[in-house]
Parts: structure tokens; sequence; C-alpha cells
């Protein structure tokens, strides 16, 4: 029953607490007593606050206060910096100063007793401006590229430049080249979930129920804002509706909601308008990109170029993996990459789902399709005969890649051999139909985590860690590897996450929480088990008095010598002896040496098919497939969702998802769910995920890579690819629309 | 904890616009004019923001406190509230009677994560004023299962894995229970046409369709 | 959203007087509710027309009459409406959500408010919204705006499905006011923005629509509404097109055709129409007949097209249409 829990397709654990409505995310959290805070938001791109005038506001009804920068405190602002924060650059500091640095920057915060009249004395705030056009767009002629500091330091995960060979020299010489650019439009994660907190001080200790992917530094932030002991704030969130990205940084709403709290000394809760989260929760970057291959006759590689710009704001130096991957995804003699920053009037940009590999990746992989034309070789084949044998950018050996089995099993599974390599070739009735390919990446991270395990006397383990679950199972898989571990039935297991005074994890994102959270799990199940076996050797009643450490085994539950077949001692009895539960904490890493030795990844193969009406340009993916070698995977049900789920983002990034901005004055003009395109259940096609057996005993003790990311990595170029076969017309921006290929 | 709003509109100050063109017409002239009118007071800060219109501030309400009784029956049980006329049914549940299982994820009737069944259909809770309800049933999430028996559907979603981050998924459910009742469950062409008002970010579709589609069949 | 006093009519007189004097009818509220959070839509008193007797569907001589508070959900699916005039049921299940069309009224939907993003900014100009304040679109993001019937003070399209439906189908509508009831064509509901976008319909003050009436006729049964948009589901019209022929010895006897997403209000095409007549129903045929719809069309920066789709959308409508059986 306990054996091999690790692989099994359970169900959710927490599926019951979703589908009853009892999970609880943070606006859920109604205090006694709680007010209702809702910001304001500038209505000029760049510029400066020239009035206020809160005293109309403030006799409206139900209003307790009008908070903006004329009435604010001075918060301390202490100097705090967290792996998700841009390395260079000062976070947004709300409510300190008159100046508005975007459209939609928070300008006031308005707290009333009910959320109508809130909303309402909001509404009615009178806030005036000088203004100045922002520059928001890279076709701006003041818009001008910058090296972003982080890219120069060695240990950087995207460098400014890289560069083997001498690439330039070669595609000028070469024959059969591609020299194309890509477009990629910003992104907002748009999760179901509006980001919200309630906020409650009890003196100089402050609650926080705050919808976040990394509570332990939302708390270390507030306390850095607030000037407050860490240990005074608590942040709270066993729930988060989706997030993608955007709730990994402790955003200004946060700041508002608690100082709201502070200055009406009521309970308050904040959620944003659907409309604000295009403002300050971060977005894809926009993107532009230039890559140029060049190849032999027979298929090889002989240089490649990749190029690439994303936007930040004027603050922060926000930086993804545009071009990291490139180095590694083919052999190729002759490499440079390169990568920039377009500074804007907007908001910061943020991880957003497959954050740099979703937008390089798919730059690369539409130029290998396209050179895969240019030089007459199937798209596949083409990658096969560029397959390298060690990761050539940091030249190091790859501690597992899968990339040819994904694309072996992937081929076989989609019948790729049924494509008509001929453009506007393949028709169903009067329907283009078009397949297309591309490959899938990102890097298995690790980071460093810990947990603790607690055995009481019913038998059952107590795991605690401050991880989230944002909807990949974190709550179901962490559970399987306690149980597995520790030998106990999933019943007997409980884990809790989302508490800022658990044991601390990284932020939940870059697909690392089941190797960073799962493997100080396993340390700390490992852990107190040697505390039980001390106990129980030490202790003249157990059966196992006398024995040594190394000389006891753990089987199902239960203690017993080395060699012994008899059932033992079952934990609850030793536990039960102690007189109080038995308590292990764990903190693990990766072994340095390891990560120095080996370049880790996660490879994919994706492939769609679409169809494309000839007539008015309709484009619908009519199935995809997705394959990957991901290392071990913990529970192939959620897994499997996981990654159609991924892939149903990438369909959206490739054929629907734009954050538009007004030049005039950089607004998002689509910031509502209507006008956003996302996916909807009729736009989703035929979907497979599929896991090639892999074994990679170097990335972590429990030989997994990661899903969240890679999942989304390499559809939208698949599906460009695969636009690009029914047509014969090459999109190379994103989104592609309806009359992108109306004139096909 | 009922919010009622202390203020509302003075009866007298609403102006008889029978000379207007039309009751549509009529309302947004009137409120033209009195922004036009507060514009051009507020001239001087605002000539400095090319093309930007100030937000125009109305003059709150000076009139007795205004909340309007409602008789809900909520999940079966008879509800009593006084409440403000501008309150959604979503926020009467959420915030007054603490049922925070129906989500608010657009507040726009873009999402469908509101849907619960009202009189029997399912609507988006967001749009529905819950002042004008007096004397309706309302069944949300909450209310779906039988004690610790989860309702069909539910028990679907959890076998078929028609979630992911959970946020989506009463709405999902109530939803699907309105489908599955309309006769619209009968193939999964149809479930993704008639379940398309119910968006899901993370992308559970395939589940979510699986889901309605057993419990269909076992209905 | 401002306060407002909400009241339930009594009577249709009652609801009639009120609304003369200032009140806004209410019904699913789809729109307005939501403009209202906006504050978009800013009314002091609400009265709620649910508990009048307006939401029958009957049908009367071969005609169909549906009353204005019929839902759109409840009319896409009643018989009557499926074999009379299958297009109408089409156009329905084609809008909104399945939750929308459960709340929303046909007479809400046909006085439903335009889809124009800066329409709903209240801190950008709009002369729909704030007549002289100038209208955003016209140099912003356009896409999604219309090329015919604008002006240089509002290029919104007019959101409706059903709206392209009715007018391709000649359905009047009936309303009462506080002179009494009248009658008219659908078509004639909406305005042109002209120097008026505020204006959007003719409607007097007061008057409530009790009903919409649609003449049976040979075209019904040959008749197809075609929505071309980005998203499979659950969003407006790029361009949509209400198509419906009556062929006789292979030729077409008689056209009807609507356009939506490409108008400031439901544009009929009599031209096309006119040029449909008597030809045979084949694509060349249509193809000559589209070309007319884009004459005196005004693109905008964004939307060009749309000069190219919407005669493809109309060309694929009157296909469908000639396939149906």
């Amino acid at each position: 029953m306990t054996v091999n829990v690790i692989g099994n397709p359970l169900p959710r654990v927490d599926g019951h607490a979703k589908v009853t409505g009892s999970a609880r995310y943070a606006a859920d959290f109604n205090q006694p007593g709680q007010a209702y805070a809702v910001i304001v938001s500038a209505t000029v791109g760049l510029g400066r606050i020239t009035g206020i005038d809160a005293k109309a506001v403030q006799q409206m009804p139900g209003v307790i206060a009008v908070i903006s920068h004329l009435n604010a405190p001075r918060l301390a602002y202490r100097p705090h910096k967290a792996g998700v924060d841009p390395a260079v650059g000062e976070r947004l500091h709300v409510l300190q100063d008159d100046r508005v640095r975007f459209y939609g920057e928070p300008v006031a915060v308005v707290v009333a007793e009910t959320f109508d009249q809130a909303e309402r004395a909001a509404a009615a705030l009178r806030v005036t401006y000088t203004a100045e056009r922002p520059i928001v767009d890279p076709s701006d002629p003041k818009s001008q590229p910058i090296v972003a500091e982080a890219t120069l330091r060695p240990e950087a995960f995207v460098h400014a430049d890289t560069s083997r060979g001498e690439a330039d020299r070669v595609l000028a010489g070469a024959t059969i080249k591609v020299d194309t650019t890509y477009d990629i439009a910003r992104e907002n994660h748009n999760p179901m979930e509006p980001h919200a907190t309630v906020a409650a001080w009890k003196g100089d200790r402050l609650t926080l129920w705050s919808k976040s992917q990394y509570v332990v530094n939302e708390r270390a932030e507030i306390a850095a804002v607030f000037g407050v002991p860490v240990e005074n704030v608590q942040v709270i969130c066993p729930f988060i509706g989706g997030a993608f990205g955007t709730s990994l940084r402790t955003w200004p709403h946060v700041t508002l909601a608690a100082l709201a709290a502070m200055q009406t000394k009521r309970p308050v809760k904040l959620v944003l308008t659907r409309k604000q989260m295009f403002f300050t929760t971060g977005h894809r970057p926009r993107t532009v990109q230039r890559v140029a291959l060049s190849v032999t006759p027979d298929g090889k590689l002989t240089s490649l170029i990749h190029e690439g710009a994303g936007e930040t704001s004027r603050y922060e130096q926000f930086i993804e993996a545009l071009t990291s991957a490139t180095g590694h995804m083919y052999s190729c003699p002759n490499a440079r990459t390169r990568y920039r920053l377009l500074p804007f009037d907007t908001g910061t940009s943020v991880f957003m789902r497959g954050p740099g590999e979703a937008s390089g990746i798919f730059a690369l992989e539409c130029a290998l399709d396209d050179l895969s034309y240019a030089v007459g070789i199937d798209p596949i084949e083409l990658r096969r005969r560029n397959e390298p044998r060690i990761d050539e950018g940091e030249n190091k050996p790859f501690s597992s890649r899968s990339l040819m089995k994904c694309y072996e099993a992937g081929a076989e599974r989609f019948g790729w051999s049924r494509r008509n390599p001929k453009p506007r070739s393949m028709r169903d009735g009067r329907l283009l139909i078009g397949m297309g390919v591309a490959s899938a990446t990102y890097p298995a991270w690790q980071s460093p985590a810990s947990a603790r395990v607690r055995l009481l006397a019913s038998g059952v383990a107590e795991v605690e860690a401050a991880a989230s679950d944002m909807g990949p199972g974190t709550y179901t898989s962490m559970t399987q590897v306690a149980a597995e571990t520790l030998g106990l039935p999933m019943d007997q297991v409980r884990f809790s996450l989302g508490r800022s005074d658990f044991p601390p994890t990284p932020s939940h994102g870059g697909s690392w929480t089941m190797a960073s959270v799962g493997s100080a799990i396993r340390a700390a199940c490992i852990a107190v088990q040697e505390m039980v076996a001390a106990r129980a050797i030490a202790d003249q009643r157990s059966p196992l008095f006398g024995a040594s450490l190394d000389g006891v085994e753990w089987n199902e539950g239960r203690l017993r010598r080395r060699g012994d077949t008899s059932a033992g001692q079952p934990y609850r009895d030793i536990v039960a002896r102690a007189g109080r539960p038995i308590e292990a904490d764990a903190s693990t890493q990766r072994d340095p040496e390891v990560a120095g030795r080996y370049s880790m990844h996660a490879f994919g193969a994706v492939f769609a098919e679409v169809a494309i009406d000839p007539d008015v340009g309709t484009i619908r993916v009519r199935r995809a497939l997705g394959t990957y070698g991901a290392g071990r995977i913990v529970n192939p049900r959620l897994a499997k969702s996981q990654c159609t789920g991924g892939m149903i983002g990438g369909i959206g990034m490739a054929l629907m998802e734009r954050t538009a901005l007004d030049l005039r004055d950089g607004r998002p003009v689509n910031a509502h769910m209507a006008d956003y395109l996302m996916p909807v259940n009729l736009d989703i096609p035929e979907l497979d995920a599929h896991f090639v057996d892999e074994v990679d005993p170097h990335v972590n003790p429990l030989g997994v890579k990661g899903l969240g990311e890679i999942a989304l990595v390499g559809m939208a170029p698949a599906i460009a690819n695969a636009v690009f076969h029914a047509t014969g017309k090459r999109v190379r921006n994103l989104p592609i629309r309806i009359e992108d290929v109306l004139t096909a | 904890m009922t919010p009622t709003d202390p203020h509302s509109l003075d009866p007298l100050s609403l102006k008889k616009g029978a000379a207007e063109p039309s009751d549509e017409t009529d309302a947004r002239l009137r409120v033209s004019r009195r922004e036009v009118l507060q514009l051009a007071g507020g001239a001087a800060s605002l000539a400095a923001v090319p093309g930007a219109w100030a937000q125009t501030p109305t003059s709150p309400g000076s009139g007795p406190a205004a909340a309007t009784r409602v008789r809900l029956t909520v999940n079966g049980e008879p509800q009593h509230l006084d409440i403000d006329p501008r309150q959604s049914l979503l926020d009467v549940l959420r915030e007054t009677l603490d049922l925070t299982g129906t989500k608010k994820g657009c507040n726009q009737g873009a999402c469908g994560a509101c849907t619960v069944l009202l009189n029997g259909k399912r609507i988006v809770s967001c749009l529905t004023l819950a002042a004008m309800q007096d004397g309706a049933s309302v069944e949300t999430i909450e209310g779906l299962a039988k004690g610790n028996r989860l309702h069909p559907l539910q028990a679907a979603f959890v076998e078929h894995d028609g979630l992911q981050c959970g946020f989506c998924t009463p709405g999902q459910i109530m939803s699907g229970v309105g489908c599955i009742a309309e006769g619209h469950a009968r193939s999964p062409e149809e479930i993704q046409f008639w379940m398309s008002g119910n968006i899901c970010r993370c992308g559970a579709y395939p589940g979510i369709v699986a889901a309605v589609a057993d419990a269909a069949g076992r209905a | 959203m401002l306060p407002f006093v909400l009241e339930k009519a009594r009577s249709a007189e009652e609801a009639i007087e009120r609304a003369a004097a200032g009140a806004r009818y209410i019904a699913g509220g789809t729109t307005l509710v939501d403009l209202m959070r906006e504050e978009v839509e800013r009314p002091e008193r609400l009265i709620d027309i649910n508990t009048l007797p307006l939401s029958g569907i009957r049908e009367e001589g071969g005609e169909l009459v549906i009353g204005a508070l019929a839902r759109m959900a409840e009319v896409a699916a009643d018989a009557d409406v499926q074999r009379l005039q299958p297009l109408i049921a089409e156009s329905l299940i084609e809008g909104a959500s399945p939750q929308l069309r459960n709340m929303a009224s046909i007479g809400g939907n046909l006085l439903q408010r335009v889809r124009c993003p800066y329409f709903r900014m209240l801190d950008v100009g709009c002369n729909k919204r704030t007549p002289g304040s100038g209208c955003a679109a016209l140099n912003g993001l356009n896409a999604g705006h219309a090329i015919l019937g604008t002006s240089d003070h509002c290029v919104a399209t007019h959101p409706s499905d059903l709206a392209v439906a009715l007018v391709a189908l000649d359905a009047t509508m009936r309303v009462r006011g506080p002179q009494g009831e009248r009658s008219f064509p659908v078509e004639d509901l909406f305005r042109l923005p002209g120097d008026t976008p505020h204006l959007e319909h003719t409607l007097l003050p007061g008057e409530l629509i009790v009903e919409v009436r649609v003449p049976g006729s040979d075209h019904s049964r040959r008749a197809r509404y075609l929505k071309v948009r980005d998203r499979a589901s659950y969003e407006f019209a790029l361009v949509s097109t209400a198509a419906a022929l009556v062929i006789e010895n292979g030729v077409i006897r008689q056209a009807r055709l609507a356009v939506g997403g490409v108008g400031t209000k439901p544009w009929r095409l009599r031209d096309c129409e006119a040029a449909l007549a008597g030809r045979k129903p084949e694509k060349r045929v249509f193809e000559e007949a589209a070309k007319l719809a884009i004459q005196g069309a005004r693109p905008l920066q964004h939307n060009h097209y749309k000069l190219e789709l919407l005669p493809r959308t109309i060309v694929r409508a009157l296909e469908l249409t000639g396939e149906v059986a």
C-alpha cells in the first residue's frame, strides 16, 4: 500500500476542499470589523500629481480614510532584495512622493465601511496631474536598449553577451541561411484570482492573508517596508487561485493594504480590480528578437546568432532568460547571443510561466523551421543532425538530456510521418491543415529549502513548509514524498503550507518547487526517522533496544532490525513512549560541486496541428502533443494536467494574448477579461502530454526536473510553424491572428 | 456583518426630464452636463493634462439610510437581509453571508467564476443586483454536497482532475450543474460550447469536459 | 457605483410614467450593472421591469412574436423560434456566455451599449459618454472599431449579434410610451453617430420595448449567422454576417444580408442583396456582391483588415446559406 507512492497517479488531496468551496483564498479571510480599501490609480502615463481633493471624498458615506502621498506616513523601506526582485533598481515606493512613473500607478487608497462605498469614493476622488508623454514602445525613437548590469555578472542566469567561434563572419559567408526578427506582445498573467490582501494589525504585529507565491519573502519585505522586525509579520496563504509568476513579488497593493489597516486601526480587505491587475503586478515583457542561422547543405549548423531585448521599467532592471537556452540547444561551433533591456515608462515586468525561454525559444524554433525549408530537411531530422553531445555553451555534460527521445516518441504518437512537408499541401475539406513542431527546454533548478516533520502518537505525520500550491498539486505531491519516505499511507500524512512561520522555502516558481521543497521534505522525513530510531534503540522496552543505527530499517511505518522479517515496532508506539511528538527540521540544497559539473535542463518536443479557414482566416489548434523528458514524474495524473494546462497557456500566447498599450499615455487599453483574450473551453483541441522515461541521478535525490514552465515553452513556436505549414505564410509576431493569415 | 449605506440620494434631487429625448439618453445627457460643468470649474488644473479628463466627483447624497430589505433562500436557508441596493449578489454572498466559495474573478461578467444558480438557472452573480432578487432562491457551491457526500459533479471534478488552482472551480461546477440540467452535455463538443462561459486560466479544460460528461452520463 | 433608488414596476403604465420622468429601466442588468459599476452609467432611479408580463414567445399567423423580457437563452431554445427563424437562435447562442444568455433580455440586448474600450474609460474623451469631449478611439487603438457609418465623432461598433439577424429579417418592434403604442422596423431603432453619438436610438422618453415581431417569409428557412472572431466563443465579432436566401429553380429570388462588427449600427446591405437577386447562387456571384459591402467604408489606422475580412465573411456566410438543405 505504501510502497512506491511516488509515481502513482493519485487524485489531489485538496480536491475535496476545492470542489466544495471550502478552500480559502486570500480574499476569503473575512475578519470581524473589516473595512474595505480600493486603490485609486494614476490616469496619466508620466508626470506629477498636482492636487488631490480628498476633502469631498472624506465626507462621503462610509468613508474612513483617504490616504495619498499628501498624508501617508514616510515608510521605512529598508533595503530588501529577494531572488524574485530585480538585482538592480529599487522597488516602487508607494504613496511616498508626487511622481507618476507609469499609467495606473497607485496614487491613493480609499478605505470605507463597505466595498460599494469604498469603490464609489475611490471613483470620486479627484486627482489632478501634469503629464508628459511616456515612452512605452520599442518603435519610439527615444527608446534606447541598455545593458542590464546584472547580466554582466559571471553567475547571472542570462548574460548580456556570449560568444563562441565567429558567428557573424561565418553567417556573412554562408549560402544557406535565415536571418529573421520577432516581436512578441506583452502578456499579463491574468490568473483567475485577483491579487488580494486582508491586513490586520494587533499593536505592532501584522497578519496578512495575502495572495503570494513566496510567503517568506512577503513577510520579510513588508517588515522591511514598515521597519518592523520580521517576526512581527505573519503571511498566510493556503491557496492561490493561479498566479503564473504574478504573485512572486510583493507588489505595492500589499503595502497599501497594510498601510490602510495601520492608518484606520481596522482589519482591511484590499482586492485589485481586474483592470488594476494590468498596472502594478508585472507582465511578461514585450520582446523584440533577431535569430540568424546558417547551415551546411547536409544540415549542420555553422552559425547561430540570437539577439533580443525585453521591456522593463525605468526604476528596476527586470531580466529573464531570453537568450540563455540558445547556447545549449544545438551543436554549433559559432554561436553568439546578446540580451538587452528596453526601459519604458511602465511598471516592472516579472516572470511569467516559462519566463525568458517561452519567448526566446519561440524565435529560435521558428528560425529553425525556416531553416529546415531553406535546406530542405525535415525539421525533426534537422534537429537530430545538430543534437549536441554536451552543453556547448557551458562546456559541460548534461546531467541527462532526452530531447531526441522526446522527438521519436512524439513523432510516433502524433503521426508526424503523415505530414507532407510542402506548405499549403494538406487540407481537410476547405480547411488548410498545418503540422508544426518545436523543441522545449527549461532549467532543472533546485533552490535551498527547508521542511519540518512531526510524528504524532496517533501515527499521523505532520509536515510543514512555507511553500505554495498555485495549482500544480504541491499539496498532493509533497504528501506523496512524505508518505513514501516515511512508509505511511497517504491519509496519515498531513501536509501544510502557505504560512511564513513554517520552515522557509524558495519562491513557488521556476519549476523548482518539487526539486527544492520535495528534497527538503524527504530529508526531514529521513531525519525524523533517525530520531525515532535513536529513541527506540535507547529504550529498554523497545524490541530494538541496543541495535545500532545502521542495523535498523524502516518498513511501512515500522522500525525493525535489518534482516528481521517481523513487523517490528510502529512509529506511534515509539512516539507514544516519548510522551510528546517527535519533530525534525531539515534544509537541503543542491551540492555545489555537482551543480558545477553538470548542465541540468528538462527538454521536450511539442507538436501541433492547426486548421485554418482560408476564407475568413480563423485559426484553430486541432490537436497538440507535448512529449517531455523531465526526470521522475511524481504524480502522472497531476503532471499531465499541469502539462496540458501549460500547453493551453501556449495556445493563448500563440493566438490570443496581447496587452495593447495606447502610446499616447501608456495605458493598457484591453485591461478587461473580455478584451484580453485567453483560451476558452471551445478553443481547446485534443491535447496529450506524454513523458519519456528519464532517470537523472544528478539533479536531486528525487530525480525530478520540474514541469510548470516547460509545459508552456515550445507550444507557441509549434503552432507558428504549423501556421506556416498550413498557409505558406510565416508570421513572426505574436499573437498570430486572423488578420495575419487572411491574405496568406 | 450587514453593511448598510447610511446615505442615499435625496429623491427631490431627481430631475423631471420629460423634455429629454428618451429615457436612455436622458440620463446620459444629464450626466454629461454635470461633467462638463465640473470640468469647466476645474479647468485650471486640467489644462496641463493633454488629452486626459479628470474623473469628476459627484456630490454625495445627504438623505437618510436607504437599505433595501431582501428575502433570499440561499442553499435552502431563508435569509432576511438589509442591503445596499448597489450590492451585487456576489458581494452579498461573499461579504454579507461569508459564503466565500463563490469567487470574484473579474466583476465584469467576463470570466464565469461567480456563477451560481438563481432560481435554478446559472447566472453570473457579479452582474446581478441582489436587491432585485427578493424572494429568489440561490444555490452556491456550498450547498451542493449533501453532508460529506459530494454531488456527482463535484466527485467527477476530483476524479478527472478538472481543476488545478481551484479558483474557477466553484463557478465551473455550478455552471456544469446548469449545463447538465439544460441538456447541453450530450457530447464533449457540446459541453465545450456550453461551458465556454467559464474561463480556466490553469487550462484544466480537458478534465472539466470529462467531469461534466461523466456526471451527465450518471445523471 | 453611484447610489440609486430601485423600484419594482407594478404596471407598465407606472413604469412608463417613471421612466418618462427620468428613471431607467432595468431587466437583466448585464449591460447596465456593468457600466454602473464603472460609473459610465449613472442612473439615479432604476425601475425593475421584470415583473411586467412581457416575456412570452408565440407565433401569430406565421409571424414570430418575442416579448421584450424574454431571455436570450429562452428565445434560442424555443421550439417556435428554431422552427420559424433559426437565424435568430443561431445569432443568440453565438453571443455572450450561457450565464449571460440566461440573464439578458431581448429588449436589453438591442439597447446594449458599445464595447469600445475608451467608452468605459472615464479619463479619456468619448463623445458618446460625454458629448464634446472628443473620441479617443479615432487616433487610439481601433482594430475592433467600425468601418461603416462612422463619423469624426464616434467609430464604435454596435455589439449585438441578435440585432444583425433581426435587421436582416425585417423584424419590427412594438414599443409603448406615455403617448401610447407604436411599431417600427428594428433597423430604425438605431441611429448613426453623426455629430451626436450620445444619441444611440430613436426611443422617445419613457418608451418601453414591448415585443419584437419577425415576419415569416420564404428566406427564413435558408438563413445562417456567421461570426468571425479570434476566440471560438465568448467574444464579440470582428465581423459577422446574417445571410438569408430564397432560391428558386437554381436562381436567387431574394437575398437578405446584414453585417455586424463593422458598422456603428447593425448594417443592412441592400446593394449586395440587389446584386444577388436573379443570379445563380455561386461563389463568383457572391464575391461580386460582397465587394459592394465596403463601398464607402472608412478604415482607421488599425482596422484595415476589416476591408478584406468583411467581403470574405459575407461570401462564406452566403455559401453556408446555400448549403442549407
